[in-house]
């Protein structure tokens, strides 16, 4: 018989994946479409953590208008990223962008600080536990999994059947040639970018029900984002989402046997590694 | 890169010959400076921001050449880690210990290096990938807290009396700030010998065009690597100093992401083409977070990086060649620093 905690373990994991390929989804878009990699990616979903917070606990609004109003703002602080910050430095050297979104960073994680202190906070909503046949599997993770898909289904059918999805893909194909088509590339971009946020803000909504937040949140989630969209091939989005999946069975399983530290050393590990054997992203052919 | 050093055509203010003999006057003024003022507090600062300059400077050597790398945290980390652990489990003086953690970390350094440069993983592949090598240091340190204390930090054992030079413990301002300036002074030397080497111009013409570079007979992995090695060695070392002067190293305040963005953080600010770059970087980060210490109190929690995100992204966009670039090329009209 198998071993029941490591089944929990493992449908855990595909509990976890689902939530983060959705993370990686939002980066994902971003990079493909815009060729820039938000570093600040987590931060925004802080942000986001923090809307809902306020909102369900300190202003008492309904959990699902909060959410609505968490994706709007989330999707809002995006297209500012975007426009303040990313949009100056469109010509400039890939570099100069990564660490601009890295004083992003920095600048949101303070700006927390600042504001809402360093304090540990959470709903305080208890979601029940679900027993199947002698395993625990956590409401808030099965809400989470099946939100995150139903999320990125939605990117996709936007993706592939509308106008401006259309233009999307094809800008992510060849960024020259689109404006030649009449393609409108600055407001493909903003577009991009508020999906993107929308995408972090839904995240937020997920997230804020199992972990509490607090400014530093974004390095919890932050890197291990990245390394899921480097690992799929950035700008890959199925490599992403099959990369998602693969970290979250190492952190998760690894999690069963040791302190949760060495589950996310082993993933940061594998990536590494994986590099190695296919630069270009698990879905890569090799050239 | 070629941008911010020919902006300025001009004619410069500064003559060559006051430019040769600018670093020996600057030095002379540093060493004289504590036999003039030695209050204990602006000593402590001076010393914290050497050592600093010096980190920032061991990114610089490599981040000038377009290698972009966000592992100098974990670099820095084992550097520290190592110092600390080898002198508590072992007995064994940091003059031994610093050695052994700059191997490590050069070891460590090529082992991500050496693919890194085969596979071509470079600019934001090569970033995040050095992303994932700090948070790995980090992620170990605080994972094996038996060992290091996890995020509690850890403290190297103080000898008896506080201060022996075998066990690179002092409790004397004054002796950390003629260590510090050496070290910093060796740095800047290093660092001036890198961009004056043969090696720069490889490295640049790897910048630009990594084909034609190795096309037109440039060893382009080798290069990466010496030039990687030395950083490693340098930023490894200011972890070691770090922790003996401090006398205490946390997963935080030596490793990850925070501490990798740092680095770049004030190299940009400073400027990293040019030879003092990150030492103003480190000064200004460093002032400002003190002075808003001072200014808020404990209310101050967070002010400084508001501000420094603030500046990152101003600089990125508006100076890229950071403070001390752009005074040099109006200074000099852009000749070679």
């Amino acid at each position: 018989m198998i071993d029941i905690y490591l089944l929990e373990a493992a449908i855990n994991g595909i509990l976890l994946g689902g939530v983060l390929g959705l993370l990686a989804l939002g980066l994902n878009l971003i990079f493909g479409v815009i060729d820039v990699v938000w570093i600040c990616y987590a931060e925004l979903i802080m942000m986001g953590m923090y809307g809902m917070f306020y909102m369900v606990s300190v202003y008492h609004f309904p959990f699902l208008v909060a959410a609505v109003l968490t994706v709007a703002l989330v999707a809002v602080l995006g297209v500012l990223l975007h426009v303040i910050v990313i949009a100056p430095l469109l010509n400039a050297a890939p570099i100069n962008q990564l660490l601009a979104t890295g004083g992003v960073l920095a600048f949101l994680q303070a700006l927390a600080t600042v504001m809402f202190g360093i304090d540990f906070r959470n709903l305080g909503i208890r979601m029940p536990v679900i027993e199947v046949s002698g395993m625990y599997i956590s409401y808030a993770r099965l809400l989470a999994f099946g939100t995150a898909l139903a999320g990125m289904v939605a990117v996709y059918l936007f993706l592939s059947r509308t106008y401006t999805g259309t233009a999307i893909r094809a800008i992510a194909q060849d960024r020259q040639i689109m404006p030649l088509m009449g393609v409108d590339t600055k407001r493909i971009y903003v577009v991009t970018s508020a999906i993107g946020g929308g995408l972090a803000g839904l995240a937020s909504c997920l997230l804020v029900l199992q972990y509490d937040v607090q400014p530093f949140i974004g390095l919890t989630f932050g890197p291990i984002t990245f390394m899921i969209c480097v690992l799929g091939g950035l700008g890959n989005m199925i490599g992403g989402f099959v990369a998602a999946f693969v970290f979250a069975e190492i952190i998760s399983i690894s999690g069963l046997y040791m302190d949760l530290e060495w589950g996310y050393v082993f993933a940061f590990v594998f990536f590494i590694v994986m590099m190695f054997i296919r630069p270009r992203g698990l879905l890569a052919r090799r050239s | 890169m070629t941008a911010a050093l020919s902006e300025r055509p001009m004619a410069g203010v500064l003559s060559p010959r006051l430019n040769r003999a600018l670093p020996w006057v600057v030095g002379a003024a540093l060493i004289a400076l504590p036999f003039v003022y030695n209050a204990p507090y602006p000593m402590h600062l001076m010393v914290v921001v050497l050592i600093w300059s010096f980190a920032y400077t061991s990114w610089s050597v490599m981040g000038r050449f377009g290698l972009v790398s966000l592992g100098h945290g974990g670099f820095m980390g084992v550097g520290a880690y190592s110092v600390a652990l080898l002198w508590n489990y072992f007995h064994l003086s940091p003059f031994l210990g610093m050695p052994i953690g700059m191997a490590v970390t050069v070891a460590l350094a090529l082992l991500v290096a050496y693919p890194c440069s085969r596979f071509r993983i470079t600019g934001h592949y090569f970033a995040l990938v050095t992303l994932a090598l700090s948070a790995i240091v980090l992620q170990v340190a605080t994972a094996s807290r038996d060992i290091t204390g996890g995020s509690l930090g850890y403290t190297p054992e103080r000898v008896p009396g506080g201060s022996s030079i075998l066990a690179f413990q002092f409790t004397d301002k004054l002796t950390w700030y003629f260590i510090a300036l050496g070290v910093w002074a060796c740095g800047l030397w290093i660092r001036w010998g890198v961009d004056h080497s043969m090696i720069a111009y490889a490295l640049e013409a790897i910048a630009e065009d990594e084909d034609a570079a190795g096309a037109a007979g440039v060893n382009v992995t080798s290069e990466k690597l010496k030039v990687t090695a030395l950083s490693a060695a340098m930023t490894a070392l200011a972890g070691g100093m770090y922790c003996q002067y401090q006398m205490f190293i946390s997963p935080d305040t030596v490793s990850g992401i925070s501490v990798s963005l740092q680095m770049v953080f004030a190299s940009v600010v400073g400027g990293i083409y040019v030879l003092p770059g990150p030492t103003v970087g480190a000064i200004i980060t460093i002032l400002l977070a003190e002075g808003l210490r001072i200014f808020f109190g404990t209310g101050a929690l967070g002010w400084d990086n508001l501000v420094y995100g603030t500046l990152l992204v101003v600089f990125i966009i508006f100076l890229p060649q950071g403070l001390a670039g752009a005074a040099w090329n109006r200074l000099t009209g852009g000749r070679r620093a």
